[in-house]
Order: C-alpha cells, then sequence, then structure tokens
C-alpha cells in the first residue's frame, strides 16, 4: 500500500488506483498478419519485473483517467508518474 | 531410512531427554556438476528432488534454496488441501495430489498432520448457487466426492456461521469436499527435505541463482553465489520468482507476481472443526491444531515482490468475516504477512518443458499450490526425467498460451483457490 501522485487529482491513497500491468505493449498494426506466437507474445508474456517497471495505473475511485508509472516492485517506491501518451522518462 | 521415527525411537530418546536425535538432513557444500538440479527449495521443489530420485532412479541431485528450505510461499499458505476443480485436467492434477496426501505421513516416515476435516464454499448470489452446483456434478463425473448443502445444512455442519438473509453476503448454501483439508505447511517441507537427503539429495540452502549458462538451445549450469554448479537438466520452481530465473535465460513467461496476504489470530479453544472459504467474499478460515484461526485474505492488484501485501486487502476480508462469523468480533489478530504467487492469465498452473533443452517450468500456481505439493512434485519429477509430461500435466504445458487452449478455473474458483 502506497500514495499515488495522479497527474490530474494529486496524491491519493493507492486504494483508489487500479494497475493495468506492463506498459508500452504496443498493440499490433496487422493484427491479422500475426502468427499465434506472436499474439501469445503480446497478449500473455510479461516481463513482470523484480525491480524498476513501467507500468498502466487508473484513478479508478478518482478521476478515471489512465496515466503511466514508474516503480520499483522490490519496494514499492516510485520515481515517475507520467501522463498517457508521453515520452517515458529516463530512470 | 537412516533414522526411523517410531514409537521406539520416541521412548528410547526420551531416556536421553531429546538431546540425540539426528539431524534429519544435511547441510552440504555443491559438487562441480549434477545429473539434475532443482532451483527452489520449497515444497514443490523438494516434493520433485524426492520423486526423482524415488521413482526415476536419479542419484546426483541438488535443491538450490535462496533463503532456508519452506520458507517461502510453502510456509505463508494457510495449508487448505482440496480438489472439487470444475475442469477436467484440473481434477486430474489435484486429486492426484490428493491421493498422495492420504498416505504422505506414513510414506515419508514424517507426521505431515494431513487432516481431512472437509472443505466448505459458500454460495452467496444466484450465480454462485449456479456455478457450485454445476461444480459439484462435474467433480462427481470425476470421481471427486462434493455433495451440495442449502443453508440449513450449512449452519449444521459449521454451527458459527451466521446464516441471517439480511446481511450484506446472505449464505445462499454451499458446497462441501469431506475428503479435503489441512495439513502442516512446515512439516511437508521438513518430511520431503529429510526423504529427499535419504534418498542421497544435496538441499543446498543459502544459495542464490544469479544466472543461467545456456550453449545455444541447451542449458549448461548455473551461477549461483556458491560458484557455477554445472547441469543438464534445470527444473525451476521458484513461485513468486519464476519470471526472475526466466529472464536470467532469456525466457518469457506468462506469470504476474502479486502479494497473498494470510493472517492468524490469537489462539482459542476448538471453535471451528472444518475448512470454510468464500470465493466472492474473500475469506477463508479455518483452525490450526495451535487454536490460531488461520484466515486467508485476496491478493494485492499490481505486480509486487515486497512480501506484505496493502491493509485495505486485509481490511476487507476481516470485514466479510465478522459478518459471516459475529462471533469472532472480539479476536485480535496476532501475525500477518504476504507471501509472492504467480499468475497465470488463466489461474492454472504450468508444469513443462520450455523451448531451451533441460529447462523445465513449475510455476504459475497462483494463489493455491499448496494443496497441490505431492502431485505437483510427482508430475514434474516424471516431465524431468523423461523430458515428456505425465499425461496428468500435458494440458499444463507452456505451450497452451500459444494454442489458446487454456484451463480457465477462474470461472470455477473466482479469485483465490
Amino acid at each position: 500500500m502506497f500514495v499515488i501522485n495522479c497527474p490530474y487529482c494529486g496524491e491519493r491513497d493507492q486504494s483508489e488506483f487500479s494497475c493495468g500491468g506492463e506498459a508500452h505493449i504496443v498493440r499490433p498494426k496487422q493484427p491479422t498478419e500475426l502468427s499465434d506466437d506472436e499474439w501469445a507474445e503480446y497478449l500473455f508474456m510479461r516481463k513482470n519485473i523484480k525491480g524498476v517497471q513501467f507500468e498502466r495505473w487508473n484513478h479508478a475511485h478518482g478521476c478515471r483517467k489512465w496515466f503511466n508509472m514508474v516503480r520499483d516492485t522490490s519496494n514499492d517506491k516510485i520515481y515517475a508518474v507520467y501522463k498517457m501518451g508521453e515520452k517515458p522518462p529516463v530512470i | 531410512m537412516k533414522n526411523k521415527y517410531s514409537i521406539f525411537s520416541l521412548i528410547k530418546n526420551a531416556f536421553s531427554q531429546h538431546e540425540n536425535w539426528k539431524q534429519a538432513w544435511g547441510n552440504p557444500e555443491p559438487k562441480k556438476e549434477y545429473e539434475a538440479v532443482i532451483v527452489g527449495g520449497g515444497g514443490h521443489g523438494l516434493a520433485t528432488a524426492y520423486y526423482l530420485a524415488k521413482k526415476h532412479n536419479m542419484k546426483n541431485i541438488a535443491v538450490l534454496e535462496k533463503g532456508w528450505i519452506g520458507g517461502g510461499n510453502t510456509g505463508r499458505n494457510t495449508t487448505i488441501i482440496r480438489s472439487n476443480y470444475l475442469w477436467d485436467a484440473s481434477a486430474g492434477l489435484y486429486d492426484h495430489a490428493l491421493k498422495i496426501w492420504e498416505n504422505l505421513s506414513q510414506e515419508l516416515n514424517y507426521n505431515i498432520m494431513f487432516s481431512q476435516r472437509g472443505v466448505m464454499n459458500l454460495a452467496h448470489n444466484l450465480q454462485d448457487v449456479r456455478d457450485l452446483k454445476r461444480r459439484t456434478h462435474a467433480n462427481r463425473l470425476n470421481g471427486i466426492d462434493a455433495v451440495w448443502l442449502d443453508t440449513k445444512q450449512v449452519k449444521e455442519f459449521c454451527p458459527i456461521i451466521n446464516i441471517s438473509q439480511d446481511i450484506r453476503y446472505p449464505v445462499l448454501g454451499g458446497t462441501l469436499q469431506r475428503r479435503a483439508g489441512t495439513a502442516r505447511h512446515d512439516a511437508v517441507a521438513w518430511g520431503y527435505a529429510r526423504g529427499a537427503d535419504t534418498m542421497g539429495v544435496d538441499i543446498i540452502q543459502n544459495c542464490e541463482v544469479k544466472g543461467i549458462k545456456r550453449n545455444g538451445d541447451q542449458v549448461e549450469g548455473l551461477d549461483t553465489t556458491k560458484g557455477f554448479i554445472k547441469t543438464k537438466k534445470i527444473g525451476v520452481v521458484a513461485a513468486g520468482h519464476s519470471s526472475v530465473i526466466a529472464n536470467m535465460a532469456g525466457l518469457k513467461l506468462p506469470l504476474e507476481s502479486k502479494p497473498l496476504q494470510a493472517l492468524v489470530s490469537e489462539p482459542v479453544k476448538p471453535i471451528i472443526d472444518t475448512v470454510v472459504m468464500s470465493n466472492a467474499v474473500h475469506a477463508y478460515v479455518s483452525q490450526s491444531d495451535k487454536g490460531e484461526l488461520v484466515i486467508g485474505a485476496g491478493t494485492d492488484a499490481y505486480i509486487s515482490y515486497t512480501q506484505r501485501g496493502s491493509h485495505d486487502v486485509v481490511e476487507g476480508t476481516l470485514k466479510a468475516i465478522l459478518e459471516l462469523y459475529p462471533i469472532f468480533s472480539r479476536m485480535k489478530m496476532l501475525r500477518q504477512w504476504g507471501g509472492i504467487v504467480d499468475i497465470c492469465p488463466d489461474a492454472s498452473p504450468i508444469i513443462s518443458k520450455t523451448n531451451i533443452k533441460g529447462l523445465y517450468f513449475n510455476c504459475g500456481w497462483g494463489t493455491g499450490g499448496f494443496k497441490a505439493t505431492p502431485g505437483s512434485g510427482d508430475l514434474f519429477a516424471h516431465t524431468i526425467a523423461n523430458d515428456e509430461p505425465h499425461k496428468l500435466n500435458a494440458a499444463f504445458n507452456l505451450n497452451r498460451f500459444v494454442s489458446g487452449d487454456l484451463v480457465d478455473e477462474h470461472g470455477a474458483a473466482a479469485v483465490a483457490h
């Protein structure tokens, strides 16, 4: 449990948010041309990093907007919060 | 067995104030090379080594554990054992384990305190009722004992449950598997460790894997904190840290690691003589032999390796517990802890070969791996020894995420199972 600095609402309790998992997984441009392996990679395979991870969050019980966050999953320390579409910071 | 436990050894050792019991397993330094190395010294890993030695005649095996054996999820779960799963593949897998549990104390000559006190799953809404009834029928077709109980029968089976119909989650009935129950989790790890050690398996604690060496498509060995260990077969049973090991081999797994919490109360006199699970409200409760209530909560909804878990999750669970069991309202909770569980998209495990030769994974048990410990070890040992899955774990291969042939147990088990 931790406090998240929502880029739209400011600091709120983590329980107001829901996590959307790993960020920057790009949806395939030509889905019809993908092999089964490529689909599996896109849909299911995850880095599941122990350490600094880029992830998507949604302020579900607040502004309901999506944004990105950089967090160390080994200690829940948050390094950066940035809006969708913005360039990920270098950590 | 070099040091058989019996009533006679107990009496004999009583004369020397129990000071001359032999060590149950050794503390060896790693050899240069092993026939197979198991990464992870929890129940599943130790069971794998035990069955590799016992059934597949492999003697030169090591189990590497970064901490102490049974210190991970084996020592952190709520010890529930059951096999009432919906799908055929799952029913086969978990009932295989349950059948081994039934004779495990005798087989290991180690009291794992297996207690078939029954597991009851509650239904709180109409959909629960339909799902659980369907599951009962599916179980019986698979030869697994299961009965449907109406509200009155639930109350008879567990008298402390509040069956008032005007609470937020009223009890509309439940299923009961009488063969299900609990076992002492530490004893399972210790029993398998002792059994494996007796057959010559090296159990190496405080030895963390730092890298996996490959030669093309074949594994060659592991870099560890105790040096390089050469081996052609690596079985990874690292639970929440499976992805960390997979990344070392350049492999991605369909897993997300999340903290799952449990807590125990102060010890009290016997009050609940079964296990009651309520998937819809995330509340699981049983009573340990020491008298503590053992309560299972839900997972945090984000990836984390912190082994603690959030307060709001515990709060939600306790609210549900208090509504279902008003008698517990003045109980004090003694301890709370978290374990890191590796969750698959279809909530079913992976016991599988990989596309790297000699690298095998047993992971994805999510919130319910303890119950499968003996079966998982047996089937994973078969998979490693023969380089082919057993028919009972064939469906739990890694390739199902490519083929789409998933074993979707979410519907049967909601969240935790």
